[in-house]
């Protein structure tokens, strides 16, 4: 690929994100009710599953370790956000939901929840890393349980947390909170927050710190070998990703009237969880931002209209039996998905709009390719 | 004094079942090396299949305890099952990660499923509470539960102890886990070893449930999940893949939290449960009794 043709790519990509943005902005300006109650609620949700999916794939894609308590990250950043956004409006910052001083309030409380959790991924990272494959995940998942427990416990967060009906939730609901009329004004918030958190990430794996990462992930002691020091950049890049994480938790805070520990557990019976997002990440394709992009949205439409979509009641009665187990579902589908496809939707390939025009060629070549391994099988089978 | 024993005996008693739940994991990990998240659910089916069949029995004029009996039989089944259906051809075509990942959808299967079958439902059940009688010794009060579990599991422990040194198939077993291709050319059936594995594993949930119902009598369908995490936890801790370490870390994980609810706060036990796991493998990463295996280049 020369020179001229990745310009033109970056120029294609900047395009459509750009316009991409100019849309999000557009929407946000338009009126009615299925978009004030529907749309924009879900563009929301969206946009942190997407940006929590992306970040993790820094660690679990690019970094190939697997952390099962990424949520954790996500609630100090939500809690942070919250927080700090309620303590700016007890000072009189700001007392209504607009305005220069509450953009800068937003700036502050993003940055600061997205720092936090860092500097929480760093003191995790520092000894757990040490660690590696179902060590890791379960020393990741114990520190996952010990956040959510810590928040749980401290007298200004609660069990009950910033939750509705409680006299914290009074404040919190001039605080962060977002209605679903303040959703649809700060669309362009979610949209930008997004594009810049994904864009950055892009980036980071494009970069000789992404180069060296994957050098690990797929070879440590050779990356090692050849000068890498292994231990840092994997402290990096689980810092990184808790940062990314911890801004994911505040958009999770601007998103939700009310914060409670268990949306951040390892499991619970909806989409967001540590657990949920680690599928997302496998079903996207391992090692591919826009795959967990993709998954991210395809999982949250899945969710979306198995829950509201009137097509369900289209379906025999059995079938919506088990429909309204929506986690049998997933769970169902998770598995056909890796019995057939265990690299994901998108493998370790990026989607480009500039490979649109080579897919049938490589589509051809895949199926070209299947049928030669299939030959390829029977021939070891015949002698294994 | 008497808070202390008391203490002591009800973390003996929860760790007993965590240890035994932990077994289950640590002889699944240790040969296919993979975490069968869906073990936790393994109790939850044992636990209904109790609820189903302790009147049937107690009806036809038996004792209820015999329950277990049926209770094992069809963990046994679900857990070959579900290495059938589910782990098998994904070990075949994926890595580790994807093993690991439908372990996961496995667990959601089993606890969605169970809430899908009617007779069963989202509700929770209140099973009928075996061994409910106490006895005092000296000022403490110990239900005949808490002596029934002990004594069990550390029965069952020692046999199963016995069963992989001494037995031809646990002897398959540890070789299995050893190495697989050696263990197929010695003229072991890995594939046969591997199920006997996880229907000896459920089977032990099975008794664990027993033991579980009979400390707390409520059965629900995500009861395995924040069990099974314990469990796994105490496995990890004494050193997954060996036998007396899955021992050591239940009793060691049943007696931290015990000791947390009574000195400290019911709703930091995790917290501590946890700080333990991670202090254990910082100072030992392979867990209490693990090996530590170096990397071959």
């Amino acid at each position: 690929m020369n020179a001229k043709e990745t310009k033109l790519r970056y120029l294609v990509n900047f395009i459509a994100v750009a316009a991409l943005f100019a849309a999000a902005v557009a929407l946000g300006l338009t009126g009615g009710d299925t978009m004030k109650l529907r749309i924009t609620p879900s563009i929301w949700q969206c946009g942190y599953l997407i940006v929590m999916a992306a970040s993790l794939n820094l660690v679990l894609g690019f970094l190939g370790q697997l952390s099962l308590g990424h949520c954790g990250f996500m609630a100090v950043g939500a809690y942070a956000a919250a927080l700090i956004s309620l303590a700016f409006q007890r000072a009189g910052v700001y007392d209504q939901k607009s305005g220069p001083a509450f953009i800068l309030v937003l700036l502050v409380s993003f940055l600061a929840a997205g720092v936090l959790a860092a500097v929480l991924g760093l003191l995790v990272g520092i000894p757990a890393l040490r660690l590696k494959g179902d060590y890791l995940a379960i020393i990741t998942l114990g520190f996952g349980m010990i956040i959510v427990n810590i928040i749980n416990n401290l007298p200004f967060c609660g069990q009950q947390g910033l939750g509705q009906g409680s006299a914290s939730s009074a404040l919190y609901a001039t605080g962060l909170g977002f209605s679903n009329d303040e959703k649809m004004r700060y669309l362009w918030l979610v949209a930008l927050v997004v594009i810049l958190c994904v864009a950055a990430m892009f980036l980071f794996v494009r970069s000789k710190y992404g180069r060296a990462i994957r050098a690990i992930r797929d070879n440590e002691i050779a990356a090692s070998a050849s000068g890498i020091n292994v231990n840092y950049y994997k402290v990096l890049t689980f810092t990184i990703s808790a940062f990314f994480a911890g801004i994911t938790g505040a958009l999770y805070a601007c998103c939700n009237g009310a914060l409670t520990t268990t949306s951040f557990a390892f499991t619970n019976g909806s989409i967001l969880n540590s657990v949920f997002i680690v599928v997302m990440v496998v079903v996207g394709g391992m090692g591919s931002l826009t795959g967990s992009v993709i998954a991210a949205v395809v999982m949250f439409l899945l969710n979306y209209t198995i829950k509201n979509g009137a097509w369900v009641a289209a379906l025999p009665v059995i079938v919506q039996n088990v429909f309204a187990y929506p986690m049998l579902v997933y769970s169902i589908a998770l598995i056909i998905v890796i019995l057939f496809r265990p690299k994901g939707i998108m493998g370790s390939r990026e989607f480009a709009l500039c490979d649109i025009p080579r897919w049938p060629a490589r589509i051809r070549a895949h199926f070209a390719g299947a049928g030669a391994a299939r030959a390829a099988k029977k021939e070891v089978s015949y002698h294994g | 004094m008497i808070t202390f024993i008391q203490f002591l005996i009800t973390g003996l008693r929860l760790g007993s079942v965590y240890a035994l739940i932990a077994l289950g994991y640590t002889m699944v990990y240790g040969i296919i090396k993979l975490i069968n998240f869906a073990h936790g659910d393994f109790i939850m089916v044992g636990g209904y299949t109790l609820f189903f069949t302790i009147p049937l029995l107690m009806g036809m004029g038996l004792p209820g305890w015999l329950a277990v009996i049926p209770a094992i039989v069809i963990c046994a089944c679900v857990g070959v099952l579900v290495e059938l259906l589910a782990y098998r051809p994904v070990r075949r075509t994926g890595n580790s990660l994807t093993c690991l990942i439908t372990a996961i959808a496995m667990s959601f299967v089993l606890e969605n499923l169970a809430q899908a079958i009617p007779a069963i439902g989202p509700d929770p059940r209140v099973p009928y509470t075996l061994f409910a009688d106490t006895i005092s010794v000296g000022g403490v009060s110990i239900s005949h539960a808490t002596i029934i579990t002990i004594a069990v599991s550390a029965v069952i422990m020692v046999a199963l102890y016995l069963f992989t040194q001494k037995a031809r198939i646990g002897c398959a077993m540890r070789c299995v886990s050893e190495d697989k291709s050696a263990s197929t050319l010695m003229g072991i059936n890995v594939n046969h070893t591997i199920l006997i594995t996880f229907a000896i594993g459920a089977g032990l949930a099975a008794v664990a449930a027993l033991m579980y119902v009979s400390q707390y009598p409520r059965v629900y369908t995500t009861m395995g999940a924040t069990l099974g995490i314990y469990a796994f936890v105490a496995a990890v801790l004494g050193g997954i893949g060996s036998l007396p370490g899955a021992m050591l870390g239940g009793l060691l994980i049943g007696i931290v939290q015990s000791g947390a609810n009574t000195y400290i706060s019911s709703s930091m036990s995790d917290t501590f449960v946890y700080l333990i796991l991670i202090v254990v493998l910082m100072l030992r990463p392979a867990g209490i009794l693990g090996k530590n295996v170096g990397e071959k280049v």
